[in-house]
């Protein structure tokens, strides 16, 4: 008497709950991104929904692996997701990204052919990647500390600097910056002895490591830093949204470059809505926005570059030729490379202890 | 008579079973399955979402033998465990002794509300307010200096103290708790005697006070101890470039590289030495409680 009525409950609360789910669904874009980073600014994400009747629904993550691994434990979730082009390889190894219909995109025949054609997004003729935005993991200064903006990575090492300094807590950012310092190819460190002797100098002259842009800019905004690796979009948000006095330095040694895609989880229940909300984030209307109100890294979309103002940084510094020669683009890291940079890095931070 | 006795407990044990079950079915649903899942983890070579090929292995365990960091980070761990339960004995036991013994009524409620405030409070909150109030140009720099005629330099932020500061203020009162406790159960009539006896205020707190409160003492070190010597967020926000302990290491290769298997791993043979500490502690703690 009491089982058939517990189960007729038990069936009546999970049908309803899935009626739900699928109300829920029907047409929303659930995007996997980092926080604040231009998919879940509010105004975009009301004209986005006004134009397409798909609600956006944001979730974030905070570092690559998290990203990851919230791809593998919730497949179906997502719908889009924003994925490092240095990561597509793992993300499509591990099928947990799906090729994507780019006629359905009509943007996407502006982006840059470097950028749209690259063999990391682009596998079998299969694109897996649209390129949204590119940038440079560079140094940005504290305008306080200095008169003139230095011009060489080796003020990081400058003395008067001493406990002023910041680096990223990240083993891979940090090896590739000193592979940069010791003269070598980020994707190639023959040498790494010497990045270990350059990383270990360094060490006495950070503050604290940071680990999102907040951390950076709370820095600043209180005066505990001079100079610090960051990213190109950051420091522009930092200057333009928050208006801190930081100003990015693209060092004469060079640069890391990175490129930022667009990708369709496998099981994505809103295709069509994906499409969509992929198609709005590389539209020049959308980026000039961005770039006015934030701040934002380089769209790869050539004609949302050509949309900005003649003299905007990301048109003039980030689209000059002679720039262009002193960065290196991150190539995919295999795991290998990325346990013995992470041990290294671990090694380093226990030393100064 | 025995078998009376058995049928006895029997159905005493029957009669209770609905009362343990909700508790026992919770315990082995949220802690004990999880847990053995990270066990069987900690053997494997990789995680099986990650779609590759994994086996049994021991390597991850070997890992933390090879590599003189992890000692190095553990005992780092261990001697930040003992400082802060120190401190706490040191903040909290005189506390705990004025709540029990000498405050009264309302005063003594109101201080009691004080000591727990900070449980109320989300512990993220908690650290950056630390970080408003120690660094160079803070709230502690600032008044400071406002009131001292000379100048000084305070700038306590991404340092060991900082640290210690921020953790001791999260588990300061877990210690005045249980020893709030067990003082207040001493009988002041005992105090009473000893005084007219003759002791002094030392020799009554060394030989009546402290052995009588002596199992609040080692219930709030052990409650401290434990979660301090694994403790990664304070670590890593409050403590700057010396803030690597054991805790954020495990908290990286769960967070940074998705290594599952090393983190658990690492996270058991921290279990491990935690649990020889109370062993070898517990013959001295259990004579003196």
């Amino acid at each position: 008497m009491r089982m058939p009525k517990l189960t007729a409950f038990l069936t009546a609360t999970a049908v309803f709950t899935s009626v739900l789910t699928l109300a829920a669904t029907a047409a929303e874009v659930h995007v996997l991104n980092w926080k604040g980073y231009g998919a879940d600014e509010p105004w975009a994400i009301a004209a986005f929904e006004k134009v397409t009747g798909n609600k956006v629904v944001n979730d974030f993550f905070n570092s690559e692996q998290e990203m990851l691994t919230k791809l593998r434990t919730n497949p179906g979730l997502y719908d889009v997701v924003m994925i490092n082009a240095a990561f597509n390889d793992q993300a499509m190894a591990e099928k947990l990204i799906q090729p994507i219909d780019v006629s359905k995109i009509p943007n996407y025949a502006d982006i840059s052919p470097d950028k749209a054609g690259s063999p990391m997004l682009v596998r079998d003729g299969k694109v897996h990647g649209v390129p949204w935005v590119w940038g440079l993991t560079a140094l940005a200064i504290n305008e306080k500390a200095f008169e003139t903006p230095p011009t060489s990575i080796a003020e990081m090492w400058n003395e008067a600097h001493k406990g002023r300094v910041t680096i990223r807590d990240d083993a891979v950012e940090a090896v590739q910056f000193g592979a940069i310092a010791t003269g070598q190819n980020i994707n190639d460190v023959r040498d790494m002895e010497a990045v270990k002797a350059k990383l270990t100098s360094l060490m006495p002259q950070i503050k604290t490591f940071w680990s999102s842009e907040n951390d950076w800019n709370q820095m600043v905004a209180s005066n505990q830093i001079d100079i610090g690796t960051y990213w190109s979009g950051s420091a522009d948000r930092a200057k333009t949204h928050f208006k801190l006095p930081v100003s990015l330095v693209i060092p004469g040694e060079g640069a890391v470059a990175w490129l930022d895609a667009f990708s369709i989880p496998v099981g994505a229940k809103n295709v069509a809505g994906a499409e969509a909300f992929i198609n709005y984030m590389i539209d020049p209307k959308f980026y000039v926005e961005w770039v006015t109100k934030v701040g934002a890294p380089v769209s790869a979309n050539a004609k949302a570059v050509a949309a900005l103002p003649e003299d905007a940084f990301n048109r003039k510094v980030m689209g000059d030729p002679d720039v262009a020669k002193r960065i290196q683009f991150q190539a995919p890291i295999s795991d290998a490379q990325r346990e013995a940079y992470l041990a290294l890095w671990q090694e380093l931070k226990v030393n100064v202890k | 008579m025995a078998g009376q006795v058995a049928t006895g407990s029997r159905s005493g044990l029957r009669s209770a079973l609905p009362l343990l079950l909700p508790a026992y079915l919770w315990l082995t649903v949220a802690i004990f399955l999880p847990l053995s899942a990270m066990v069987f983890f900690s053997f494997m070579t990789e995680l099986p979402l990650s779609g590759k090929a994994w086996s049994f292995t021991l390597d991850n365990y070997a890992t933390f033998f090879s590599q003189g960091l992890y000692w190095t980070l553990l005992l780092a761990s261990l001697r930040l465990g003992l400082e802060v339960t120190l401190w706490c004995v040191v903040i909290g036991y005189p506390a705990a002794y004025v709540l029990a013994k000498v405050l009264r009524g309302r005063s003594r409620e109101a201080i009691f509300l004080l000591v727990i405030l900070p449980f109320w409070s989300n512990g993220l909150v908690r650290i950056f307010s630390w970080a408003m109030v120690l660094r160079e140009g803070g709230i502690l720099d600032t008044a400071l200096n406002a009131v001292l005629p000379f100048k000084i330099n305070i700038d306590l932020m991404y340092s060991y103290p900082a640290v210690i500061i921020g953790l001791v203020h999260s588990y300061v009162p877990y210690m005045v708790l249980t020893c709030y406790l067990t003082l207040q159960a001493i009988d002041d009539s005992l105090i009473e005697a000893g005084r007219s006896l003759g002791a002094s205020r030392l020799q009554m707190l060394k030989r009546v006070i402290i052995p009588l409160s002596m199992p609040g003492l080692v219930a709030g070190a052990a409650l401290i101890f434990v979660p301090v010597v694994g403790s990664f967020m304070e670590p890593r926000i409050l403590g700057g470039r010396t803030g690597t302990f054991y805790g954020t290491v495990i908290e990286d290769q769960f967070v940074a590289v998705f290594n599952w298997p090393l983190g658990a791993a690492l996270s058991f043979i921290l279990l491990a030495v935690v649990l020889v500490i109370l062993a070898l502690a517990s013959p001295v703690l259990r004579r003196a409680a």
